[in-house]
């Protein structure tokens, strides 16, 4: 294959590099797994048995492919086509699914007998317990005790699918601390165990297969795209935690004229207002302050609040493939009850913020065709806005 | 196998080893109330080298007891800067080194970071998330100001890694006692050993068990096939219960017991 037909979004350098984002900065005793993770991974997504088994998980249990709906009355309203790809409408809620029957499929096949995983909205908590139960695993997810306290109803989901859920007391009881957590728990577990990171971050390969297995959102909305409407959309929006709806979603259209959108919380804003760091594994863009301390996210949005980002995105941001705005709190309420009101579809907070900027980017994009991946639904994020509504 | 340029930190733990003594290296949390205390308790009453760690606000190779000892000489305002500062004052005779995640160093730059250690005084540093494959460009600016990097080397790790973790480490090499992260345990893990065994067949350079050695009990095992021991939680729970003198009066202890049990 020449380098010209090569996709920008490829496989990344050995040493799990997207440009200079990306690598595997984990303790000594993490990098055997890391290298068996990654030799396992090639090797499966090679193999034609697995794929088949995977695509019919994903056909019959998550109910792939997700359909795209497009807003007539939103649209209309904001002089634009709005389409969303339709992740919502998963098993178990949101886009978190293809990840995780991948990774669990895949753990299985090596042999592991335990899932750990971190969580934030916990939608990833779920599809992981989901899976777990599905394939006969055990299954222990870490939990920051702020949305422990926020996401109430995904807790109890996760319990109901027999999984442990430990919440995390450490730093700022998100999303980067039961990271941290669940890290600390793969140290000492790590011969039976495997980790199920939830988004397109952590040390190589994680982002990478990740990504992989998020890749089948992009290529079915692109493929629905060009068979709906005949060419490809004139922007692609998605919101950014760790990035993996994100990627999934650019997968499909990075080679294409497409501007690619991901956005931001204001206050988790890795790319608008990170410098390079390492955490987590990997080097990529990150809020921290003049001595290189992680610096604390606040998002209305527990998927979102994070201070960290995917490598490859901070590769995408830096060669200019990619942009990176931020939508603020108060426009993602704004967005998620708009959302509701005309088109009968209560988002997840996370994608609001990604309709959040479209609503607000819309007089500039007049006749525009805008593809909004739609990652969840709002079912989880029902309480806490009742709170904030009153 | 040996380079001419031995770093001044490995000349001193050889020669050490040599003579017959088993290495002992308490671990202190740099910021913690009575920290710079605690360092000239420990120099006084037997150690051969003292680790000073830098607070990093996610230090995933921690466990509780030093997780919240970094949390609290954060909030109480602790920087690299201000931690350097400190050691500055200490006027110990004992070589000094750092443990700090990867961010601190990342963010500083390299060179400037290895620059900075070095004028302070430090003599070597331990970076726990920074692996083998990673460490290139930061062993690079460590070697040009004779700083010793100690590589950590893991209970997982295939034979054939142990001989190239040793070959990059300096100083010593850090014998990772157990799967998991600092802090007490009940036990010597089997592990410890075991891994202390396998690097002593591969290396010539002073191996130094550390993560789990919760005592003097432990420490005289792992002693037993080791050239010494890292002792972190427990004493950094000592420092936060009972204060500097409790650290002297523990590194007191611990080295009677090694030093009895190897004559
Ligand atoms: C519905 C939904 N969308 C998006 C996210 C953010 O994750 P990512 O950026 O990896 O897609 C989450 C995370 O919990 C989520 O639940």
């Amino acid at each position: 294959m020449s380098i010209s037909n090569q996709s920008i979004m490829s496989e990344p350098s050995e040493s799990g590099r997207f440009g200079e984002f990306g690598g595997r900065f984990v303790p000594e005793t993490l990098v055997p797994a890391c290298q068996e993770l990654e030799a396992a991974f090639r090797e499966a997504w090679a193999d034609p048995i697995f794929r088949a088994e995977l695509d019919q998980l994903l056909k019959e249990y998550a109910g792939r492919p997700s359909m795209i709906t497009e807003c007539y009355q939103l649209g209309a309203k904001l002089g634009i086509r709005l389409v969303l790809k339709r992740e919502d409408l998963n098993h178990t809620g949101s886009h978190k699914i293809n990840n995780v029957l991948g990774q669990v499929l895949l753990a299985k096949r090596m042999g592991k007998k335990h899932i750990v995983a971190e969580t934030g909205a916990g939608q990833h908590g779920v599809a992981s317990a989901t899976a777990a139960a599905l394939m006969g695993m055990s299954c222990k997810v870490y939990m920051g005790a702020v949305d422990v306290e926020r996401q109430g109803l995904n807790v109890f989901r996760m319990k109901l699918l027999g999984a442990e859920v430990e919440a995390v007391h450490s730093g700022s009881r998100t999303l980067k601390d039961a990271v941290n957590e669940a890290m600390r728990d793969w140290v000492a577990s790590v011969e039976s165990t495997h980790y199920c990171l939830g988004s397109v971050m952590g040390p190589h390969p994680y982002p990478w297969m990740v990504r992989e297995f998020h890749r089948v959102i992009g290529s079915e909305a692109r493929e629905q795209c060009l068979e709906r409407y005949g060419s490809d959309p004139d922007f692609v929006v998605a919101c950014v935690g760790g990035g993996s709806n994100a990627l999934g979603i650019f997968s499909g259209f990075v080679d294409t004229k497409a501007r690619l959108i991901g956005v931001e919380p204001a206050g988790g804003a890795a790319v608008g207002r990170g410098q390079p760091g390492v955490v987590h594994g990997m080097r990529s863009y990150l809020m921290q302050d003049e001595y290189g301390q992680v610096q604390e996210a606040h998002s209305i949005s527990a998927g979102l609040d994070y201070p960290g980002v995917g490598p490859e995105h901070s590769y995408l941001a830096s060669i200019g493939r990619a942009e990176y705005p931020t939508v603020t709190d108060t426009e993602v309420i704004e967005a998620f009850q708009l959302m509701a009101k005309t088109e009968g579809i209560i988002p997840a907070l996370e994608c609001a913020h990604a309709l959040a900027w479209i609503s607000r980017e819309a007089p500039k994009m007049q006749g525009k065709t805008v593809l909004m991946n739609l990652s969840g639904r709002g079912d989880k994020d029902v309480g806490q806005m009742m709170e904030i509504l009153g | 196998m040996i380079s001419t340029s031995l770093t001044p930190l490995e000349v001193t733990l050889r020669a050490k080893r040599d003579a017959g003594r088993k290495l002992l290296v308490p671990y202190v949390t740099g910021g913690l109330k009575g920290w710079t205390d605690a360092i000239r308790a420990a120099a006084a009453n037997g150690a051969d080298v003292i680790e000073i760690g830098l607070p990093f606000s996610d230090p995933v190779m921690d466990g509780p007891i030093i997780q919240q000892a970094s949390q609290q000489a954060l909030d109480d305002g602790a920087t690299p800067i201000s931690i350097l500062e400190g050691v500055r004052t200490l006027d110990v005779d004992v070589p000094l080194v750092v443990m700090c995640y990867y961010n601190t160093v990342h963010h500083a730059g390299h060179e400037r970071f290895a620059s900075q250690l070095f004028q302070a005084g430090i003599v070597g540093a331990i970076i726990p998330d920074l692996p083998l494959e990673e460490s290139g460009p930061w062993c690079a600016a460590a070697d040009a100001v004779g700083l010793a990097t100690i590589m950590l080397a893991a209970p997982t790790a295939p034979d054939e890694r142990l001989p190239r973790v040793c070959a990059r480490a300096r100083g010593f090499v850090y014998s990772v006692g157990l799967l998991g992260v600092t802090g007490e345990r009940t036990e010597l893990a089997a592990t410890a050993s075991l891994l202390a065994k396998r690097l002593k067949k591969v290396t010539d350079i002073p191996v130094i068990i550390g993560v789990g050695v919760s005592n003097s009990a432990q420490a005289v095992e792992a002693c037993k096939v080791a050239d010494g021991i890292v002792q972190g939680a427990s004493v950094v729970r000592r420092l936060m219960e009972g204060g500097p003198d409790a650290v002297g009066a523990y590194v007191a202890e611990v080295r009677a017991a090694i030093d009895a049990s190897t004559v």
